[in-house]
């Protein structure tokens, strides 16, 4: 089966008369990796679910390709899920699971073993047939998941949180790994996940969801820059936000609020030309590994930056930003498109 | 391995069977009575021992082969009728959202919760009139009633210890509702089931006032038995037949206590 695009239209959940998922709209490429994003709660999980088939939708359709598979059972759908708990089947050896979708589509039994064989040879896992998925790590259990998943060459990869239930190290090996296959494979990818960082890293596009709504569609890049409201930013790092000065610099002239990033604050250092600064009281200075930081308290907010050497509490320091660091938002808190330097001159 | 690595569970064994003999210790005078061939009032203890009164039991007109066989056979079919019963509505009530979930939980312990000798009784007045008194399906019947308790709670809880997301993951690849049952979840849940089935056994083997009531005289299981022969003052027959009574009971708690585990128990009435 080759790989497929999906489109939802209008996608709404409705639970126990609460609106999970509020008109989602999307679009998926064929062979793309798209991250679902959002805190919990937000509804990811049971958007992911409902492409699956197990959340029914009160209202929208689901297209695969060009059918629809809105009323379709989750068996008919052919979309291979990995869940959140990798879900192998105990009383199965990892043979048995990784051969189970194929023994339901009557694959002669020669067969099935030939393509166990040669998926485990490609999961690193070769010779594991007979093991017992209790003896595996996390880590192999999650290749073993993805395996029983990949096995049937499904036109839609659904990840549930793939890599939540895993070190820190095994995690970040396990990111990369992950996207060199579904690129080899060219298999259209659909991950939810609450770490921006594994967003960021590993899609082609990421959807920002909010409280059953879906609030940005970006690339990587355009949503760190650029996240569309003062919400978004906040859940992509921008942890400090100030109201625009006179004084400040003039990107985004219209701007009422600008955010920034922690490490792209700097302390006491010599002032430059177009930066936007804040003078304040440190509260805090925090060892990070690749400096301190230090928390700053301005009379309007508290504020985050980033030092190269500790500073003495209840000193007065200066705050200095970038320009290009500088993420405008308008009075309503939604991001202002970034205005030319030729026009705001002008 | 080292000696104190062996001392420790045989400390524990030790302990541990000072405990069953407080708990067990009644059952001495049962296990005496049933070796004993003389044993008259102001004695402390039998003043003739043997196994005379064993043959006499097993004598093949003494009807105790006949009671071992209906008791067993009633068991076993109690079982196969609870289960069948439970195993659907164990899986309904474990997996869908039904509105009256803990209403029809409680429903099916109310036939333990009155006692059960006016049910019997009531129960038995309607065989009659069916004419299922004096059957072995009438006794069947009656055996199921208290057993389906038994069944129904604990096949529930059985169901629900499965995890969800192993059904789901075989309907997502492919599974039709009834294949991912039979492939996944009745294998997960099968030691529930089995501790289910063993306590509807041992709950049947047991079972005196309902078999009495319309089972008797035709019917003759072995707890009949044993009332009969204490009634007649016998205890030598009586101590027998709760001897034989307590093999299957003893063995079975030895396989529940295996198969029941803690996390299906932690379920059990949720």
């Amino acid at each position: 089966m080759s790989t497929e695009a999906l489109t939802l239209n209008n996608v709404t959940v409705d639970l126990r008369q609460q609106r999970i998922l509020d008109g989602i709209h999307l679009d998926v490429s064929p062979g793309s990796f798209t991250c679902l994003l959002g805190p919990s709660g937000c509804g990811k999980t049971t958007l992911l679910r409902a492409i699956a088939g197990f959340t029914p939708l009160s209202q929208g359709d689901i297209r695969l390709g060009a059918r629809s598979i809105t009323h379709l059972p989750p068996e008919k759908r052919h979309t291979a899920m990995v869940f959140q708990s990798y879900a192998l089947w105990p009383h199965m050896s990892v043979g048995d699971n990784l051969g189970y979708p194929l023994k339901l589509r009557g694959v002669p039994r020669a067969e099935r073993k030939r393509r166990i064989a040669a998926m485990l040879e490609r999961l690193e896992l070769g010779g594991f047939e007979s093991r017992a998925v209790t003896q595996l790590s996390g880590g192999q259990r999650q290749r073993i998941a993805l395996g029983r998943a990949l096995i049937i060459d499904p036109p839609l990869l659904l990840l549930d949180e793939p890599l939540s239930n895993l070190d820190a190290a095994i995690r970040r090996s396990l990111r990369s790994e992950l996207r060199r296959l579904q690129k080899s494979l060219g298999i259209t990818t659909i991950m939810v996940t609450h770490d921006q960082e594994e967003a960021l890293q590993m899609a082609d596009q990421i959807v920002l969801m909010r409280a059953g709504k879906v609030i940005q569609v970006a690339a990587p890049q355009t949503l760190y820059q650029q996240p569309a409201d003062l919400g978004v930013a906040r859940f992509l790092g921008v942890d400090n936000t100030v109201t625009r000065h006179e004084q400040d610099p003039t990107v985004g002239s219209r701007a009422a609020t600008f955010g920034f990033r922690t490490r792209d604050a700097r302390i006491n250092e010599p002032l430059r030309p177009a930066t936007l600064t804040r003078k304040g009281r440190v509260t805090e200075c925090v060892y990070t590994g690749d400096g301190y930081q230090i928390s700053l308290d301005t009379n309007e907010a508290e504020l985050f930056a980033t030092a190269n050497s500790p500073i003495a509490l209840g000193t007065f320091a200066v705050l200095q930003v970038p320009e290009s660091a500088l993420i405008p938002f308008g009075p309503d808190d939604r991001h202002l498109p970034p205005l030319d330097r030729h026009e705001d001159i002008a | 391995m080292t000696i104190s690595k062996l001392l420790t569970p045989l400390g524990l064994g030790v302990v541990l069977g000072l405990v069953a003999f407080i708990v067990f210790g009644p059952l001495l005078n049962l296990v005496m009575w049933a070796f004993a061939e003389q044993w008259f009032y102001p004695n402390r203890l039998p003043t003739g021992w043997g196994f005379s009164f064993w043959e006499r039991v097993f004598r093949p007109r003494a009807g105790a082969w006949t009671s071992l066989f209906n008791t067993v056979l009633v068991a076993c079919s109690a079982v196969l009728l609870s289960m069948a019963l439970a195993i659907p509505a164990g899986y309904a009530l474990a997996r869908q959202a039904l509105p009256a979930r803990s209403v029809i939980m409680l429903l099916f312990l109310l036939p333990q919760a009155f006692p059960n000798l006016p049910i019997f009784v009531n129960i038995a007045a309607i065989f009659y009139q069916w004419g299922l008194n004096g059957t072995l399906v009438g006794v069947v019947l009656v055996h199921s009633l208290p057993g389906l308790v038994y069944a129904v709670w604990i096949t529930t809880a059985a169901f629900s210890a499965v995890d969800r997301s192993l059904e789901e993951a075989a309907r997502n690849l492919g599974a039709s509702p009834l294949r991912s049952f039979t492939d996944i979840t009745l294998p997960q849940a099968l030691p529930g089931l089995l501790a289910a089935s063993i306590f509807v056994f041992l709950d049947s083997i047991d079972e005196f006032t309902g078999t009495f009531f319309v089972g008797a005289p035709e019917i003759t299981t072995l707890p009949l038995l044993m009332f009969n022969a204490s009634m007649g003052g016998n205890y030598q027959v009586a101590a027998i037949t709760a001897l034989i009574l307590l093999i299957p009971s003893v063995g079975f708690m030895l396989v529940i206590e295996r198969f029941l585990k803690a996390d299906v128990l932690a379920r059990v009435g949720r």
